[in-house]
């Protein structure tokens, strides 16, 4: 069977280079370098070993900034076959990207898994695949860790917190999938390469969807900044040990 | 109306002191919906922690399951035009509230650290970006779902005396294409790191599961006597059961001193142990990220420098 695969990826501001304005207490988003999503690419490296012993189709789909097209690129190369950029209307939340997200799927018609991330790295809600699953009504299986794709049947493995639950579905169906289901490929330069005649396509949001209205706002963001001693002890180790534990008797948390 | 659901008992009762307050803050009646076997005896005590009314939905489901689950709540909250829903957040709980958020249409808020009513609407705060920052969320309509973990809420105190209703309700539930084939209980060692006081955290420096154990010698030294890891010690290798995981996806913690050996400091990792009174690192690279977040570091191999500290301590402490 061939199998057509869309994949969610976000396009998101790596937290881990983002500073906190001191003057106002609001986290800097603005110049912070983006990627994508961590898991959204183990996401695309399943949806190719999938289509590597299937065949099939990998359309990545991205609810995005004008400019993610940057970051489709890299997909692309990695092995998915096209992309569709759908720049964000001037308002959204959760429900109107969900929304976007299933139109743009319904329009593409053709689908047997859609495979999103188990949560993205920035807003990490883990909301988005199971609620396009549940617009979409059909069934899901989430935080896979390992996935058996067959032609009449998908069996996953999923890391459930105190269980580990086994479930089979017939296709469609969305997958979301843990950060240990693989580990991503890096392209080559050829491949970088090649990748340049894939096509992007640009879908407004006014042409997949008429409603505006959000449902939830984020009306404020507070910075939360850490301030730590950042005491490194480089002696030889006795030495620093020994301070260490004079240190931590003196910040009285050992009793 | 509220209602309140989850799989876990205690986290339903955690959740049921914001929700009669939320309840009766906007003056609609609270609900609790039980999936599952006819337990009345657990229906009293979700009574007595402040629901008013108990939902007993009777069925054969043997295990969790979102797509039938969320039809379920779905019915009844077509039934009883629910305002808000407040879920459990564990993984259950999550996928849960997000497929019925796609099917009736609702916005939906995970991981909620406060409810309010703000402006005389509800009003959610939750972390994002790692830890960085924290969103002020705000429903402009309803109904509105939102799920709240463990420990974010301090449960009512019990009253045997209150009074409430129990309704038993059958649905007939549409059959779907997937089913759940085997469940298997991932080993736990019922550690408890959220309320550590002091914390050993191992992480990909350790090269072999057997050397937990110079980890396990420095905590019984502390007497702290906990341990904790990083994701892929317990998600990835296994050499951890996943109760001792820390981090954006794991357990948050803040003991009074929490110990990071060979652990990088990812943020995501960070996320999880920001909130810890003291922060120490031992990591061999100098330039490891983890000494960014921490008040004392020491450079060196984990190896050499865990058995040396556990003997100082043990000298300084007795
Ligand atoms: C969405 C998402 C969620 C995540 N959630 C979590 C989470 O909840 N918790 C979590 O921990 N991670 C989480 N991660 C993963 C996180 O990004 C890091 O990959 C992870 O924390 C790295 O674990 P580590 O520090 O143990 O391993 P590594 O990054 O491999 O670091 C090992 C460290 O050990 C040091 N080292 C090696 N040998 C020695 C030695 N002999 N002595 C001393 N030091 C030594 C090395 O210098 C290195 O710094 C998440 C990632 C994503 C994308
Ligand atoms: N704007 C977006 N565009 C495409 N996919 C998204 C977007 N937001 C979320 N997703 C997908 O949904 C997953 C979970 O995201 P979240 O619910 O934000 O944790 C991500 O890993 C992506 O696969």
């Amino acid at each position: 069977m061939i199998m057509n695969i869309i994949v969610c990826a976000k396009d998101v501001v790596d937290a881990s280079e983002m500073k906190i304005d001191t003057s106002t207490n609001k986290p800097i988003i603005e110049g912070i370098p983006r990627k994508i999503s961590d898991i959204d690419k183990n996401a695309i490296e399943e949806a190719i070993r999938i289509k590597e012993k299937h065949n099939g189709k990998i359309t990545v789909i991205t609810v995005g900034q004008p400019d993610s097209k940057e970051r489709i690129k890299e997909l692309l190369a990695m092995g998915a076959d096209e992309g569709i950029l759908i720049p964000y209307p001037e308002k959204y939340d959760y429900h109107i990207v969900s929304k976007l997200l299933t139109e743009a799927i319904k329009k593409i018609n053709e689908y047997d898994i859609i495979i999103c991330g188990e949560a993205s790295t920035d807003l990490f809600s883990g909301q988005m695949g199971p609620k396009i699953a549940g617009l979409l009504n059909i069934p899901q299986i989430t935080y896979a860790f390992n996935l058996n794709v067959e032609n009449d049947k998908i069996i996953g493995e999923r890391n459930m917190g105190e269980n580990s639950v086994t479930t089979e579905s017939t296709y469609p169906v969305l997958v979301t999938v843990t950060k240990e289901i693989n580990e991503p490929r890096l392209p080559s330069l050829m491949e970088i390469l090649g990748s340049a005649n894939k096509p992007i396509h640009e879908w407004k949001a006014d042409s997949l969807l008429t409603e505006t209205n959000t449902k939830v706002d984020t009306i404020d963001i507070k910075g939360v900044s850490m301030e730590r001693k950042n005491i490194i002890f480089e002696d030889s180790i006795d030495d620093s040990v020994s301070k260490l534990v004079d240190s931590l008797a003196k910040d009285g948390v050992l009793g | 109306m509220v209602l309140v659901y989850s799989d876990n008992k205690n986290l339903t009762i955690e959740i049921l002191s914001k929700g009669s307050e939320l309840a009766r803050e906007i003056g609609e009646k609270l609900i609790t919906v039980i999936i599952g076997k006819n337990d009345e005896k657990l229906a009293d005590e979700y009574i007595s922690y402040g629901s008013d009314e108990v939902y007993i939905v009777e069925n054969e489901i043997e295990f969790f399951k979102s797509e039938e689950f969320s039809e379920i709540l779905e019915k009844i909250i077509k039934e009883t035009s629910n305002n808000y829903i407040l879920i459990g957040s564990n993984k259950n709980g999550k996928e849960l509230a997000s497929r019925l958020a796609g099917k009736i249409d609702a916005g939906c808020i995970i991981d909620c650290s406060n409810i309010y009513l703000k402006d005389k609407k509800v009003t959610a705060e939750r972390t994002v970006y790692s830890g960085n920052a924290i969103a002020i969320e705000q429903f402009n309509s309803t109904p509105g779902i939102l799920t709240v973990s463990s420990k974010v809420f301090d449960p009512l105190k019990k009253d045997e005396k209150r009074k409430g209703n129990i309704v038993k309700k059958k649905y007939d539930i549409e059959e779907t294409s997937s089913k759940i084939i085997k469940v298997k209980e991932m080993q736990s060692e019922s550690v408890n790191v959220e309320d550590a006081e002091i914390i050993v955290s191992c992480g990909r420096g350790f090269k072999n599961k057997e050397d937990i154990k110079f980890a396990n010698n420095l905590a019984d030294t502390l007497k702290g006597k906990t341990i904790g890891c990083s994701r892929p010690i317990a998600a990835d290798l296994k050499w951890l059961s996943e109760d001792h995981w820390i981090g954006l996806s794991g357990h948050k913690v803040k003991p009074k001193l929490y110990i990071a050996a060979g652990i990088s400091g990812q943020i995501q990792h960070i996320a999880g142990m920001r909130d810890s009174g003291i922060i120490v690192a031992i990591n061999k690279d100098p330039e490891a990220l983890i000494f960014k977040s921490a008040d004392y570091g020491i450079v060196g191999d984990l190896y050499e420098v865990l058995p040396k500290l556990a003997t100082a301590l043990k000298n300084k402490i007795g």
